[in-house]
């Protein structure tokens, strides 16, 4: 087992010194998202301005709490989903799934994942594919939370 | 140096350990490019000696029919494989009767069979105003049915805490056990600190104000002699899979005047007297707890399991437990940066030892140690609240058996250095 295919050094930097860490104002929507049979938590903000194909991500703050693969995962996404317009976001989201899902056998795109390159590895450790999309199973939640939020806007009235 | 290397004698190992580990066919298994397995998780599942497996295959291949049904010979030999288990692990627990023994799928169908059958009408029924009396330091699976069974009948769930040395902290017991406490339910030996319990002192506490006592034995019964008896408690449940036996089947032992007062659980096959249209009548104990074709080759494999330890001695498996896992602690406390969670003396605890090592995550350290064949747990194994009473979310655990030895013990301890220096905390 190559220990160092799952703990590339960019992995192990980004739990180090995670980036983007600590949750922030304003944000539209908050979720807490647990991986139950480890016990891994992400508490996670994000605050999108815009709508529809103008929505753009502004922020994402999170706390969390679990393994360097969870916790890098969550560092690298925050790198690469803000300041992004959303529909970019997400589909730099769904490259990252399919890798994450692809048992090792999809060559990473660096130019899109940047950093998430570094976690090809974790694709062939089935144990922790779960670890490292925790995060960004919380950032798509929050985001639809948020956009179904934008859609009714909490006023004074409604509230 | 090699993990069967035995030249370590420390006092209380079993016996011929060599011997001993050459029935576990599967110690001798190489993994993770090469090296020899390192099996630290038996307190997760424990692994399954020849006899077991051989048992189960004689089942199979010559015996194999449905129970108390078949008028044939096939099913007069398995209902006699069937039955006779029934009598090893009547014996293996000392019960006054093979008849209190009833076979469940786990440990957790054998507490959810008593936290269902209360909540229902009977002399034992649990309702408003009633309390039911855990700890802190019990499996989910011995708080979430009590959980089901307060929230259901209006009843009040309490617990005792847990002492920062990691013991089950009786000084409010006055408080906790009263004449309103119908049910006391508590682990005999606690799969994430290790913890042994005084059940006996708490069943006798119990006894006094009339109520029912269930233990969970699913941690103490693989690893120390277990007198049901000589305890006086009412219920006890454990399971096949971690007494070296086969996953789906566990076992409720139950005083017969407890199990005579509890209303069927599953209704089904096998469970009945008589079935008119209108209504049934049931089997006596413990056929009235088990509807449908029960787990056959599961209950010879557990017979097989049960005599097997019973063959090697309790009193021993108890004493090799305690000295790898005095010799474990020691080699813990010599890695900085590693704390033990629970008590720190071997003579109070069993084989399963729970720890933090700073600046690693749990997981990590599974993993690592995975890359060098040591098979250890890592997260909040089924513990959430004990892990909270430390302050901690999950931990590593390493959990001995009867086959650990000394040299798998150091092993651990240079795999903890190294995960050290690969995730360069020093």
């Amino acid at each position: 087992m190559d220990l160092d295919a799952l703990y590339q050094e960019i992995i192990l930097d980004h739990y180090k010194n995670p980036h983007h860490k600590g949750l922030r104002e304003p944000y539209e929507a908050e979720v807490h998202h647990v991986n139950p049979t480890c016990g891994d938590e992400v508490t996670l903000r994000v605050h999108v301005s815009g709508a529809g194909e103008d929505a753009v991500v502004e922020d994402v703050s999170y706390d969390a709490e679990g393994c360097s693969i969870s916790q890098a995962a969550a560092s690298v996404m925050t790198d690469l989903v803000i300041g992004k317009p959303l529909a970019e976001a997400m589909s730099v989201h769904e490259t990252f799934l399919a890798l994450m899902q692809g048992r090792g056998a999809v060559e990473p795109d660096e130019d899109v994942l940047e950093d998430g390159i570094a976690f090809a590895g974790v694709a062939k450790f089935p144990a922790r594919v779960k670890c490292a999309l925790l995060s960004w199973m919380a950032w798509k939640d929050a985001t639809s939370q948020a956009l179904d939020q934008t859609a009714t806007p909490v006023t004074e009235e409604t509230r | 140096m090699t993990v069967t290397d035995t030249r370590h004698a420390l006092p209380g190992l079993l016996p011929g350990l060599d011997l001993v580990r050459a029935d576990f066919p599967i110690l001798g298994r190489t993994v993770a490019g090469g090296n020899p397995l390192v099996y630290l998780d038996s307190a997760n599942t424990s692994q399954k000696p020849q006899v077991v497996i051989d048992a189960m295959v004689d089942h199979l291949e010559r015996h194999n029919a449905n129970v108390a049904r078949a008028m044939h010979t096939l099913g007069a030999e398995s209902t006699e494989g069937f039955e006779s288990a029934r009598d090893k692990v009547a014996a293996f627990v000392n019960a006054p009767s093979r008849d209190e023994v009833v076979f469940t799928k786990n440990a957790s169908e054998a507490i959810n069979l008593v936290a269902n059958t209360l909540a229902w009408n009977g002399p034992l029924q649990v309702g408003p105003g009633d309390e039911v009396l855990i700890t802190e330091m019990e499996h989910h699976s011995n708080i979430v049915p009590w959980q089901l069974l307060t929230e259901r009948t209006g009843a009040t769930l309490r617990w005792f805490g847990i002492t920062d040395d990691g013991r089950l902290d009786l000084s409010d017991v006055d408080d906790l056990i009263t004449e309103r406490t119908k049910v006391v339910s508590l682990t005999w030996v606690s799969n994430m600190l290790g913890t042994v319990n005084p059940v006996a002192d708490i069943a006798r506490r119990a006894h006094e104000v009339g109520a029912i006592v269930v233990v969970d034995g699913a941690q103490a019964v693989p690893q120390m002699p277990v007198d049901v008896q000589a305890a006086d408690i009412d219920l006890l449940a454990f399971t096949g899979h971690k007494v070296t036996g086969p996953t789906g089947i566990g076992v409720l032992w139950g005083r017969r005047e407890v199990l005579d007062q509890l209303p069927p659980f599953l209704g089904g096959g096998e469970m009945i007297e008589t079935v008119t249209m209108a209504r049934s009548t049931y089997a006596p104990v413990p056929h009235k707890f088990e509807a449908g074709t029960p787990p056959i080759v599961e209950a010879v494999g557990l017979g097989a399991a049960v005599d097997y330890l019973a063959a090697l001695g309790m009193d021993n498996v108890r004493a090799h437990e305690e000295a790898i896992t005095a010799y474990a602690l020691q080699g813990l406390a010599s890695v900085s940066g590693l704390t033990v969670l629970g008590p720190q003396r071997a003579e109070l605890r069993g084989g399963a030892i729970s720890f933090e090592l700073d600046g690693v995550h749990p997981h990590d350290v599974a993993q690592v140690l995975d890359s060098r064949g040591i098979a250890v747990r890592a997260g909040h194994h089924c513990a959430k609240p004990a892990h909270k009473r430390f302050g901690v979310q999950s931990s590593t655990r390493m959990s001995s058996y009867l086959y650990t030895t000394p040299a798998e013990i150091d092993a651990l301890v240079d795999g903890l250095e190294y995960t050290k220096k690969y995730f360069k905390v020093s």
